[in-house]
């Protein structure tokens, strides 16, 4: 069952086209994953997806609302984690859930229940009562999941979900996905720069390349579509987005890069 | 508001099965907006609990400006102040200023919480833009009466003559929590326009001194220049001071009356939160 249509959806910042007419469908409780170099649209799509920024011209649909006149009706969908470590550090993590179960209109009697569960879900139930600036960077991560998904979405975004982890973090986070989309059938759109991590979680990735999809399918059938014997991922990357970079795609712009150098601080 | 949040308040026939309570109608629309306006500024509050440090370190400036200003000013008696002592005349305008100080700085949480993403889950959410502009505005509000706890306690060790009566107290309360509103708004909004930290800095250095002194917060207006006159009454901070002056004290010297200082704040905070409710989703851009 399809859940998210794109039709030909387009940003663009004055004569700069971030997003150029991007089509896609995603099926119920598939992980997709949208890959890409920086500065490749990745973001933008989310950003439009997530009803953060209007798409210049084309449409999304996720189940039967649109992003243009349904904003309102799609932000109660959707989940979202943002790639940077959004917890809030001056609060506890049972705060930051409680606030989001507030703010999700989870009624009363059940905000307790699904707090508590969410944190059992994502090992988090010692740590509840204590301030987020002392967690580790894969415990934030977890909890920012919590948070995405305690108002049970039908559909999660995450940006860039493992960055800056260790192994053993990242390994937890990508757990925990798993289980989300078994126990849940949550539909997940993750966007990556680790081969690895696509090849793992996602059923089906979509790569970007200066702002249009160049390719979209499973990552086996990607991989057999190269004339290549064992092909990896990271070749169908680098055939869809050339091994030469252009400066644009060099490494994102300043406040990406401050912002993920920063992240990388925080996580320690 | 923009076209594209029309379906805002309606719920999602898809949360249904989440047992999501959704409401409709403008009522229950009215209501969403008044409790996720409570639940932002819950937030706020609750981050001040985990850490009241910021309280005593903001009560030092205040200190300065009126046990070494006001006193040496009192001395020097230069001041036409209406009949009152110049501390007691003053201590209403250091209230204003040191809520203004507070609340003018508020920006700089916007334009690092855009940089944490933690903007961006709001936004996500299904909170109305204006709720969490204003639930901004109610928290600097919450950090403004603090700071008016500790002005009280300072005036009292200067023997100001306080007005004690509750409707007094309810009526500096209110105006406390309209002044920190407006200028964390106006705050959230230059935040917007600026969206770097180092630029804000800069903005938010150059118009708190005017806005300060260019009002009737430590010298009556009667005593500017004609063209400083013009300007101080179009400054907010001027009716704030002078509901203050109205209410605070025990023989209160209010020029303008304490109706029209609320109507012009209440008018401003109301300009301001439509304003800033525009202007917040585009920070993230």
């Amino acid at each position: 069952m399809e859940i998210l249509r794109t039709e030909s959806l387009t940003r663009r910042f004055s004569a700069f086209t971030a997003v150029d007419g991007v089509t896609f469908t995603m099926i119920k409780g598939e992980v997709f994953g949208l890959l890409g170099p920086n500065g490749a649209g990745k973001s933008t799509t989310l950003k439009m997806l997530t009803t953060l920024l209007p798409p210049t011209s084309g449409n999304a649909y996720i189940q039967d609302f649109d992003l243009i006149h349904h904003a309102g009706d799609v932000r109660r969908l959707i989940g979202y984690v943002p790639q940077a470590l959004s917890a809030d550090g001056a609060l506890t993590g049972y705060e930051n859930l409680l606030i989001f179960a507030k703010l999700y209109d989870l009624p009363r009697k059940e905000r307790e229940t699904r707090i508590q569960r969410s944190l059992a879900f994502m090992g988090l139930e010692e740590a509840a009562g204590k301030l987020v600036r002392d967690y580790s960077g894969g415990m934030i991560r977890r909890l920012e999941i919590a948070q995405s998904v305690l108002h049970h979405p039908p559909v999660l975004f995450l940006d860039e979900p493992t960055v800056g982890l260790d192994p053993l973090a990242r390994n937890a986070v990508w757990d925990n996905l798993e289980q989300l989309q078994e126990e849940y059938d949550t539909t997940i759109l993750l966007t990556t720069h680790h081969m690895e991590e696509a090849d793992y979680l996602c059923d089906r990735i979509a790569i970007m390349h200066h702002a249009k999809l160049v390719a979209i399918g499973a990552p086996d059938k990607l991989k057999a579509s190269l004339d290549k014997q064992d092909a990896t991922l990271d070749d169908v990357f680098i055939h869809y987005t050339g091994d030469q970079m252009d400066e644009n795609e060099l490494g994102g712009n300043f406040r990406d890069t401050t912002r993920a150098r920063r992240n990388a601080r925080r996580i320690g | 508001m923009i076209p594209q949040e029309r379906g805002e308040m309606r719920g999602a026939s898809g949360s249904e099965s989440s047992g999501i309570a959704v409401r409709t109608g403008a009522l229950s629309s009215a209501w969403a907006f008044l409790t996720k306006t409570a639940v932002i500024a819950e937030l706020e509050v609750r981050k001040l609990r985990h850490d009241p440090t910021e309280v005593l370190t903001r009560a030092v400036q205040p200190a300065l400006w009126l046990l070494i200003f006001g006193e040496v000013f009192t001395r020097a008696r230069a001041i036409p102040t209406g009949g009152i002592r110049y501390l007691d005349f003053m201590a209403p305008g250091i209230l204003a200023q040191s809520v203004l100080f507070i609340a003018i700085f508020y920006g700089i949480a916007i334009i690092w919480e855009r940089d944490l993403g933690i903007v961006h889950k709001f936004l996500a959410s299904p909170t109305p833009r204006p709720a969490i502009v204003l639930g901004k505005a109610v928290s600097a509000g919450i950090r403004g009466l603090m700071q008016a706890v500790v002005i009280y306690l300072l005036a009292l060790l200067v023997h100001v003559k306080l007005n004690w009566n509750p409707f007094a107290l309810l009526g500096v309360a209110l105006t406390v929590i309209l002044g920190a509103a407006l200028f964390s708004t106006l705050s959230l909004i230059i935040a917007c326009i600026v969206k770097t930290r180092e630029r804000f800095m800069g903005i938010g250095q150059v118009i708190t001194m005017p806005l300060f002194f260019a009002s009737n917060a430590i010298y009556p207006i009667a005593m500017m220049p004609d063209w400083l006159k013009v300007v101080s009454r179009a400054n907010p901070l001027t009716y704030e001071v002078d509901a203050l002056r109205s209410l605070m004290l025990q023989h209160g010297v209010g020029v303008y009356g304490c109706w029209f200082d609320f109507a012009v704040l209440i008018v401003s905070v109301v300009i301001l939160v439509s304003i800033g409710a525009k202007l917040y989703p585009r920070v993230v851009n």
